[in-house]
């Protein structure tokens, strides 16, 4: 393959992963490959991918079955909301010694789940599976099986050993357990469409600050009911109603497109990729949803809202776009699907992006941003900050999008920024979120603070000048 | 004295501790134009790196390993090779840090053996590259942390001709503190080496052109000469002998110890003042001074306020000590003092400094926050003070929460909190005090409605 971004410092095996729109064909840029050592990667692992995933699981009890760090890091760090029952911001860990490392941590697993399930009465236990598990070991399928009998609840392993790949992996991992989870038990296979209402179940949201609330009340307001999210705000009961929808809708694709598959075989769910991020994206996938039910009452209600939500929103879109036309984004974040809709967003509000670049995109996903990209935009695959400061630099990027590992180096290098990542705790998705994506966008890139800190002030420090001007 | 110590647990509810290369980390992010690589799986680096960076709001490069299903069968030496190829390729560090994870040790990987191979096999001679053993089923990140520092000095150090500087061995602590630490240094005209020095690579200001690696840190130069050093003082109360630097020194290099608490509150940084110029023989300058009348003018206007306070202090066990000597400094008990690390001895530490306290101190170690928030209730505890993990302790039971120690994830500025030094400590007890008012004040008027006006009625 030709080398379209050459540079001394850049690792030789990372140039099949960095492409740049235009110069060459596309197609060939390598993702869904394990990380290169050494290339300070961006991506976290398996068990970080499926503890995501299965998080806003709200009335289960998350047990990581391992040495403390994994579940140190991943307590409460999610911005997912419930509705009910609180159990799932708790972080449990069978906090594994070196002995139980040597002598296996079966029977400590045991005991973790038999005090957790008295002290906390849940039906339902997930078990994360880490690294030392995978490698010493430890028969989760037999305790977990003896656990559940034993309480008659549901305790479901979690095969997300960090090393077995990387955090798509881990989504499949959890997908798996949801799987495992929904199977409606021997000889009660649900009969579909019992309900007359459109009901579907929605993949791919986590509710992170109400977002999946807001896009099921813009559903139910059309006459589609949210039978499950997945997996945001659900819970134990609901979860186990998913066989019954008529249709999936999936929004994070990266993580939810192998459980959509599996639906499909086993349940004959279709499955539709949507996204709610930003105006053109949400009216799209409103429409597509009401469409499917072949409805026109349904149709009708969905332009009705589209109309009436579009209009109360429209100023305030328009007043960010004409401050923010013509600055230029650079784009590095989780999945394909985020990507794909945030290039379209930031049209909406004036924004070209020079450089996007995801942690754990498909194929297919680039070849879509590939597909919608400007002549010029680099384009690239796990990328690590070395990458994300040269071609930030290079492309004149104002402002970044990512998660909070990179949001440091952003500010650090001038460069403003927008979170988003799990943590965050306002919503990105429907019409509030478009106005509250354009005005974070606003706040950050027409920020006073630039004026003294983005090239270094152009103040004292402009010209030379390396000292305090004198009072 | 009441005790509770949970021995063999099954489980952690809510983890007060962290893992042990997570603490490694950090010593190595203090050392000039250092690069560290962590030998396990991906997700390893990107969580500390994540952890470290919305604690410090810096960006944290740190490498992995990247081990994969096959690595883990066959070894992993492959990998490190490479990552250390492309880490000394893109960042072009003077020393370079190796540490183990779970899956590393568990699968018998030797870290030291793999980087000589690689150190020969690239003709790197001498080049600084410390391999340390970091399992995370090993110990906490506290004792990660003291074991880099640990190897970093064993790795570096040399016999040195005496130079008369002193060393300064530094714990967990803020890039603010440590900058006081050295502005007590030099207005004690102290020659000193200060490990490890995270005031400028972890709180670094914009500044144009970026570099890959922050500037500032410790010298590896200076590492090397600590043997020369005419005495070696470590805030190292709670540090196992064969984790300590202090010891490695004195015991190897004849280099005499000093192990001091941190310098928070009076009494300890009297210690720590009072220590430099008996090495010195200088006198204490009056910059000093004013300051140690300043803060105790600030704990006498501030007594009976703080009287009120019945605080669980929680954290490193450093911090724990040196939080805990405040309280009882200050009159403000302290009702509950916790630690994820299981071998501190932090009762027997504070036993003499408590003695004189009306009442008893809850110890509890190896503590999860469900341990923590259950003796938080049960001790009547109205303040807390630590890391932000605390966080539930004010949304499920109540209690303000002041943030101290490591990490801050939900407030900025972790890395811009005071509180050593005499004028640090007036800060830090300034946020205490503060923090007590206000509850005080956003409580009072409902509180005494609620426990008198019924009575007055009646």
């Amino acid at each position: 393959m030709s080398t379209a971004v050459p540079n001394e410092n850049l690792i030789t095996e990372r140039q099949a992963s960095i492409l740049v729109k235009g110069r060459q064909r596309k197609n060939q840029l390598k993702c869904d490959a394990d990380s290169i050592a050494g290339c300070v990667s961006q991506r976290a692992c398996v068990y970080c991918g499926a503890r995501v995933v299965l998080n806003p699981v709200t009335d289960a009890i998350h047990l990581v079955h391992g040495p403390i760090g994994c579940s140190s890091y991943t307590w409460d760090i999610r911005g997912s909301l419930s509705s009910g029952s609180e159990l799932y911001r708790n972080s449990f860990s069978t906090d594994l010694q070196e002995n139980d490392v040597i002598f296996g941590g079966e029977k400590k697993l045991a005991r973790a789940i038999d005090e957790l399930v008295e002290k906390y009465p849940s039906e339902l236990v997930f078990v994360y599976s880490t690294c030392v598990v995978g490698v010493i070991g430890d028969d989760l399928e037999a305790v977990c099986r003896a656990a559940a009998k034993k309480h008659g609840i549901r305790v479901i392993p979690v095969q997300s050993s960090g090393f077995i790949g990387n955090k798509s992996a881990g989504y499949q991992a959890a997908c798996d357990a949801l799987l495992r989870l929904i199977e409606p038990p021997e000889g009660a296979r649900p009969v579909r469409r019992l309900n007359p209402a459109p009901s579907i179940n929605y993949l791919g949201d986590f509710n992170l600050a109400g977002e999946a609330w807001i896009i099921r009340d813009y559903l139910t307001q059309i006459g589609v009911e949210v039978n499950v999210v997945f997996t945001g705000d659900s819970n134990y009961r609901d979860l186990q109603k998913a066989p019954r929808a008529a249709l999936n809708i999936m929004q994070c694709a990266g993580s939810m497109a192998y459980l959509a598959r599996r639906m499909e075989e086993l349940y004959g769910i279709p499955s539709m990729q949507v996204s709610f991020l930003g105006l053109q994206d949400t009216a799209n996938s409103l429409r597509a949803i009401a469409s499917f039910f072949k409805d026109p009452e349904l149709l009708r209600r969905a332009d009705e809202l589209i109309d009436r939500e579009s209009a109360a929103v429209k100023p305030q879109i328009e007043y960010y776009r004409s401050r923010l036309q013509g600055k230029k984004a650079a784009v590095y974040v989780g999945g394909g699907f985020k990507a794909i809709s945030l290039i379209k967003q930031f049209r909406e509000i004036g924004i070209d992006v020079v450089m996007v670049g995801t942690q754990t995109g498909r194929e297919e996903d680039y070849r879509t941003l590939h597909d919608i990209s400007d002549d010029g935009t680099v384009i690239l695959d796990d990328a690590n900050p070395a990458e994300l400061e040269r071609f930030m630099t290079e492309k004149g990027a104002h402002l970044q999008v990512g998660g909070v590992k990179e949001r440091p180096l952003a500010y650090k290098l001038g460069v403003a920024f927008i979170d988003h990542n799990h943590d965050r705790k306002h919503p990105l998705s429907g019409y509030p979120g478009a106005v509250n994506f354009a005005r974070e966008v606003y706040t950050t890139v027409c920020s006073p603070v630039w004026k003294y800190a983005g090239a270094m002030g152009g103040g004292i420090y402009a010209a030379g000048k390396s000292a305090l001007p004198e009072r | 004295m009441p005790r509770e110590k949970a021995h063999y647990r099954n489980v952690n509810e809510n983890p007060c501790h962290m893992c042990m290369p997570m603490g490694a980390i950090l010593p190595f992010k203090g050392i000039e134009d250092a690069m560290v690589i962590i030998h396990g799986s991906q997700g390893c680096s990107t969580y500390m790196r994540r952890h470290i960076a919305e604690h410090f709001n810096e960006p944290v490069d740190v490498g992995s390993s990247s081990l994969n299903e096959k690595g883990t069968i066959y070894g992993g030496a492959r990998n490190l090779f490479q990552a250390l190829d492309n880490i000394r390729r893109v960042y072009k560090p003077g020393l370079i840090g190796v540490l183990t994870t779970c899956l590393a040790e568990t699968i018998g990987e030797d870290v030291g053996g793999i980087t000589r191979d690689y150190l020969k096999q690239n003709d790197l001679g001498e080049y600084p590259l410390v391999a340390v053993a970091t399992p995370g089923y090993g110990g906490t990140h506290s004792e990660g942390y003291w074991m880099a520092v640990h190897r970093i000095v064993i790795a570096l150090t040399r016999p040195a001709e005496k130079h008369g500087g002193i060393n300064i061995i530094v714990p967990n602590l803020s890039p603010a503190d440590i900058r006081e630490i050295k502005r007590i240094l030099e207005l004690l005209e102290v020659r000193y080496t200060l490990l490890p020095d995270i005031s400028e690579t972890l709180d670094r200001p914009i500044a144009r052109p970026y570099t890959k690696i922050p500037p500032g840190g410790t010298a590896v130069e200076d590492i090397r000469r600590m043997a020369g050093a005419a005495a070696t003082i470590q805030f190292g109360l709670t540090v196992a002998e064969n984790l300590s630097p202090g010891h490695y020194l004195q015991s190897e290099f004849g280099v005499p110890l000093h192990n001091l608490p941190v310098p928070m509150g009076v009494e300890a940084t009297d210690m720590f003042v009072s220590q430099l110029l008996t090495i010195t023989g200088g006198s204490l300058p009056r910059t000093l001074e004013l300051e140690r009348g300043r803060l105790l003018d600030c704990m006498v206007d501030s007594h009976k306020y703080n009287a009120q306070g019945r605080g669980a202090l929680f954290g490193d066990p450093e911090l724990v000590y040196a939080m805990t000597r405040i309280c009882a400094e200050n009159g403000l008990h302290p009702a509950v003092a916790a630690t994820g690390s299981g071998s501190a001895g932090l009762e027997k530490l504070l036993a003499p400094v408590l003695a004189d306290c009306p009442e008893a101190t809850l110890f509890l170690e190896q503590a999860d926050f469900m341990g923590i928030r259950k003796a938080c209730r049960e001790t009547g505890v109205n303040i807390a003070v630590g890391h932000s993990d605390g966080k539930y302790l004010t949304e499920k039971e109540g209690i303000p929460l002041v943030r101290m120690g490591f990490p801050i994830h939900d407030h900025v500025g972790g890395q811009r909190l005071l509180s050593v030094g005499y004028t640090g400590t007036a800060m830090f007890l300034d946020r205490i005090t503060n923090t007590l008012l206000e509850h005080k004040h956003k409580n009072y008027r409902v509180s005494m409605y609620r426990k008198y006006y019924r009575c007055a009625g009646s």
